[in-house]
C-alpha cells in the first residue's frame, strides 16, 4: 500500500472547488464525502472534506440535490399559484414567506393593508419564527448529543400547527393568507390557542435553556467554533440571526419595517464572536422577543372587522355577491381561473425570514403571470462561507456549524 | 393482560400452537421495521412530527430508525427527488438487504408532485420498485401512519419464496438492478 | 453619515460622475432603477461602494435577466444594492446581446457574487469573466443547455406518464 499508483488520466484527478490537487495532497490529505444522504446534515447538500487525520483542511459544498426550478415554475404559473410555491422554500417557517409574497403584488399593485390585517400578519410571522427557530435550537442541542432538549421543545411546534390549522386549514406548506389579507378573521378559538400558548409555552422554553444553554458540555462543544468576523460576514452577505450573531445589527423589520412592524417594541439580540454559541443564543432570545411581540399585537388589535384590503381584482367576492352580481360573479370567474391582469413594473420586497433577508425581485410585463421572479434566499447566499468557516476545525466541530446555521435544502436550492 | 399485537391462525393446545413459520416471521418482521428515513424536504418535517410524541411511531415498532442502508429494513422516501439525486437513492437502494420495502410518502416522491418541471423525478418508481403511495403535500402524520400499518400489512402476508421468485427478479431487472 | 441621501442625489451625483454610461434613471416603486453600459459596471459598483458618501457595503442580490423580444440585448444581469448607513436600496441594470454574453465579475468587490453569478451562469448562460470557479451550481455538470431561457419549456419532454393535452400544453 506503500507506492500508489495515481493515474494520469486528468478526469481521475480530485478537484476541489476548481483548484487540481497535486499528487502530494492526494496522497497525504483524506478526502471525505459528507454525502447527500446523511443523517447530520439536516438536508442533502453534500460537502467534500479535505481532511489531515481529523483537522479539515479544506471543503468543497455541492448543491442542488433538490432543485425543483422556482424561478422557471413560477414564470408559468399565475399569480396565487405562486404562493403553494413559495411555501416551500423555507418550510419550516412557511407563512412568513406567504406573506412576504402577498406583500410584493400588493406593493406592485399599490395596495394599502388595515392596520388589523398589518397585525395578524405579525402574529402568524412571529409565530412562524418560534417554530423555525425551535426546530434550529433543538437540533443544534441534538448535533452535541442533547436529545432529550429536543423531545420537550418539539411538542410545542404541534400546538403551532394547530394554530395555523385553525386559521388556513393547513400544518406545514400553509398557503395562508390572500393578497390583500385573510380569507377569514380569526375565530374566538384561535384567540383562546394563542393565549393558552404564550401562558404555557414560555415554561417548556425555559426548561430547555437551563438545560442546555449554560450547560459546561455544551458550551465546550459550541464555543469559538465556526467563528465569523462582522466584516466578513457582510462580504459574504450574510443576513438574519446568524449576521446578528457575527456583530451586526441589521434586521429588516428594523431597517425597512413592513406590516406595521414600527408599532411594536422589541429589541434586537446581537452576539460578539459570530460562533455556534452566540448563533444559539441569539435565536433562543428572538423567540423571547417573538413572544413579546405576539403579546403586544394581541393586546393592541383593532377591534374592527377589516381584515382584508379592498383589492377587487384579487379578493374573491363573498358569496352572496357571486350568486347575486354581475361583477360579482364575472370577478369570481377571473379570480379563480388567474386571468387578472397586473400592472407593468418591477418591485423588490424583502422580509425578515427565519434565516434573514428572503427577498422577492419581481417583474410583470402586464400579463397574469410573472415575467420574471427572483427569490433572494438567504440560505443560498450565506452557504458559501461554510468551507471557510470551517477551515481548522474538527470535523464534530463541521456538523455543529452546518447545524447552528441553519440550512434548510428547500431555501438552499429552490 | 397486555395484548401486544394479534397472533396468527394457530392449531392451538395444551402449551403448543401450531402454525405456518411464514406467518409467525412475517409477524415478527411487521412489528419491529427498522426505516430510512430518506427525508429531503418538507415531507421530512412531517416525519419528525410523526417520530414525536403526538404521533409516535415508535408504537408500531419502528423506534429505531437506521441510518445505514445495511441495517434498513423500510426505505421511506420523503421529499422531492430530483434528477441529480436519483442516482443516490438508487445506490442507497441497492445497498439495502433483502427484504425490503419502499414507502413514497407525499406527492413529490410519489409523482413529482407540483413540480412538473425539468429538474425534478416525475415519481421515484421511474428509479426503484415501491411498495405504498402515501400521497398528499405534505400528508398528515396520520396519512404517513396509515402508509406504515399498509405496510406492515404487506410484511405479514409476504411468501418466503417472493425475493427468489422470477416474478421478482424481472422487477428488479427492469429498474436496471440485478 | 445619516443625513438623508435621497434619490435624486443619488442620480445626479452617478450623472455626473459617469456621464452617458448611465442609460437611463427611473424611480419605480421608491428604489431607483438605474440601466448601466456594461462595460463600465466595475467602475460604478467600486465608486458606489467606496464613495463615504452613497457607501453601497452590501449587494443583497444579482440576478440574469432574458428579453426574448429585445433584439440585441436580450440577456440582462441586475444587481441590488444596498447602504445600511443611509439605508438606502439601488437597483442596476445591464443589457447585452445574447451572442456575447460575457459580464465581468463582482466578486473581486463583493465575495457573496460567486454563488449568485454560479446561478445566473447556470439559469442563463451567462459567462464572468475572472470568476473564479464558473461552473453549474443548481443543474447536474453535465446538462447541455441554460434552462432559464425564455425557449426552453418548463416541462421535462421526456417524461411519460403525463400527457400534455391533458394539462392544456
Amino acid at each position: 500500500m506503500s507506492d500508489i499508483q495515481l493515474s494520469n488520466n486528468k478526469k481521475d484527478r480530485q478537484f476541489l472547488n476548481g483548484v487540481e490537487q497535486s499528487d502530494e495532497e492526494l496522497k497525504q490529505y483524506n478526502y471525505l464525502n459528507l454525502g447527500p444522504t446523511h443523517p447530520a446534515t439536516h438536508g442533502i447538500f453534500q460537502n467534500i472534506l479535505k481532511m489531515d487525520g481529523e483537522i479539515i483542511i479544506d471543503a468543497q459544498p455541492t448543491i442542488g440535490y433538490i432543485h425543483r426550478a422556482f424561478e422557471k415554475l413560477a414564470e408559468h404559473r399565475p399569480y396565487y399559484q405562486v404562493t403553494p410555491i413559495t411555501d416551500r422554500l423555507n418550510y419550516c417557517s412557511s407563512p412568513i414567506n406567504n406573506i412576504g409574497w402577498h406583500m410584493t403584488v400588493e406593493k406592485l399593485l399599490n395596495v394599502k393593508t388595515p392596520k388589523k390585517v398589518d397585525y395578524m400578519r405579525v402574529i402568524i410571522m412571529e409565530l412562524a419564527r418560534i417554530a423555525d427557530h425551535i426546530v434550529c435550537n433543538s437540533v443544534i442541542a441534538v448535533d452535541t448529543g442533547a436529545l432529550t432538549g429536543f423531545l420537550y421543545v418539539f411538542q410545542w411546534r404541534e400546538k403551532i400547527y394547530e394554530l395555523y390549522e385553525q386559521i388556513c386549514g393547513a400544518r406545514l406548506t400553509t398557503n395562508i393568507g390572500r393578497i390583500g389579507g385573510f380569507e377569514r378573521d380569526f375565530t374566538p378559538d384561535v384567540y383562546r390557542r394563542l393565549d393558552e400558548f404564550l401562558k404555557d409555552f414560555p415554561k417548556a422554553l425555559k426548561e430547555f435553556e437551563n438545560m442546555v444553554m449554560r450547560n459546561r458540555i455544551f458550551m465546550d462543544r459550541t464555543i469559538n467554533t465556526g467563528p465569523i468576523s462582522g466584516e466578513r460576514a457582510l462580504e459574504y452577505g450574510f443576513t438574519g440571526p446568524n449576521l446578528r450573531a457575527a456583530g451586526v445589527d441589521y434586521d429588516v423589520r428594523v431597517m425597512t419595517p413592513y406590516s406595521s412592524y414600527e408599532d411594536f417594541d422589541f429589541i434586537i439580540p446581537i452576539g460578539t464572536q459570530g460562533d455556534t454559541y452566540d448563533r444559539f443564543c441569539v435565536r433562543e432570545e428572538e423567540m423571547w422577543q417573538s413572544l413579546s411581540i405576539i403579546r403586544q399585537a394581541l393586546d393592541k388589535m383593532p377591534k374592527t372587522n377589516e381584515f382584508f384590503a379592498d383589492v377587487p381584482e384579487f379578493y374573491l367576492p363573498p358569496k352572496d355577491a357571486v350568486y347575486n352580481t354581475m361583477e360579482g360573479l364575472i370577478w369570481h370567474f377571473k379570480i379563480v381561473m388567474g386571468e387578472v391582469n397586473v400592472p407593468k413594473g418591477q418591485v423588490y420586497h424583502c422580509v425578515e425570514g427565519g434565516n434573514g433577508e428572503l427577498g422577492f425581485y419581481l417583474v410583470s410585463d402586464g400579463g397574469r403571470q410573472p415575467f420574471r421572479l427572483h427569490f433572494r434566499r438567504p440560505c443560498f447566499i450565506y452557504y458559501q462561507a461554510y468551507p471557510e468557516m470551517i477551515k481548522g476545525a474538527l470535523l464534530s466541530d463541521a456538523i455543529i456549524t452546518m447545524s447552528s446555521m441553519n440550512v434548510i435544502a428547500g431555501e438552499l436550492d429552490a | 393482560m397486555v395484548k401486544v399485537t394479534e397472533a396468527p391462525e394457530m392449531y392451538t393446545g395444551e402449551g403448543y400452537g401450531l402454525t405456518r413459520l411464514e406467518k409467525i416471521v412475517g409477524l415478527a418482521r411487521a412489528n419491529s421495521i427498522w426505516p430510512l428515513p430518506f427525508a429531503t424536504s418538507c415531507c421530512g418535517i412531517e416525519f419528525m412530527a410523526t417520530m414525536g410524541a403526538t404521533y409516535d411511531l415508535g408504537r408500531f415498532g419502528a423506534e429505531r430508525l437506521s441510518f445505514s442502508p445495511r441495517q434498513a429494513d423500510l426505505l421511506m422516501v420523503m421529499g422531492t427527488i430530483s434528477k441529480k439525486m436519483g442516482p443516490v437513492l438508487k445506490q442507497v437502494y441497492i445497498q439495502m438487504a433483502e427484504p425490503k420495502w419502499v414507502i413514497a410518502v407525499g406527492a413529490c416522491a410519489s409523482s413529482g408532485g407540483i413540480f412538473d418541471t425539468y429538474s425534478v423525478l416525475q415519481g421515484i418508481d421511474k428509479v426503484i420498485p415501491v411498495d405504498v403511495y402515501v400521497p398528499g403535500c405534505p400528508p398528515p402524520p396520520e396519512a404517513i401512519l396509515d402508509g406504515i400499518i399498509k405496510i406492515q400489512e404487506l410484511i405479514k402476508t409476504e411468501s418466503f419464496r417472493r425475493r427468489e421468485s422470477d416474478e421478482y427478479q424481472k422487477l428488479l431487472t427492469s429498474y436496471g438492478i440485478e | 453619515m445619516s443625513d438623508k441621501v435621497e434619490n435624486g442625489l443619488i442620480e445626479s451625483l452617478l450623472k455626473e460622475q459617469f456621464g452617458d454610461a448611465i442609460r437611463s434613471v427611473e424611480e419605480s416603486y421608491g428604489m431607483l432603477d438605474i440601466v448601466v453600459k456594461r462595460e463600465k459596471i466595475i467602475e460604478i459598483i467600486t465608486w458606489l461602494r467606496d464613495s463615504s458618501l452613497m457607501n453601497f457595503n452590501f449587494l443583497t442580490s444579482l440576478c440574469g435577466m432574458h428579453f426574448p423580444d429585445n433584439k440585441g440585448e436580450e440577456l440582462g444581469v441586475v444587481y441590488h444594492m444596498h447602504s445600511f448607513a443611509n439605508n438606502k436600496r439601488i437597483r442596476l441594470h445591464i443589457l447585452f446581446s445574447i451572442s456575447d454574453p460575457h459580464v465581468p465579475t463582482v466578486t473581486g468587490l463583493y465575495r457573496t457574487a460567486n454563488w449568485m453569478e454560479r446561478e445566473a451562469f447556470d439559469f442563463f448562460g451567462i459567462k464572468f469573466t475572472g470568476h473564479p470557479d464558473l461552473r453549474r451550481i443548481l443543474n447536474m455538470e453535465d446538462m447541455q443547455y441554460h434552462p432559464l431561457l425564455k425557449q426552453y419549456p418548463l416541462e421535462d419532454g421526456t417524461r411519460t406518464d403525463k400527457e400534455d393535452k391533458y394539462f392544456g400544453r
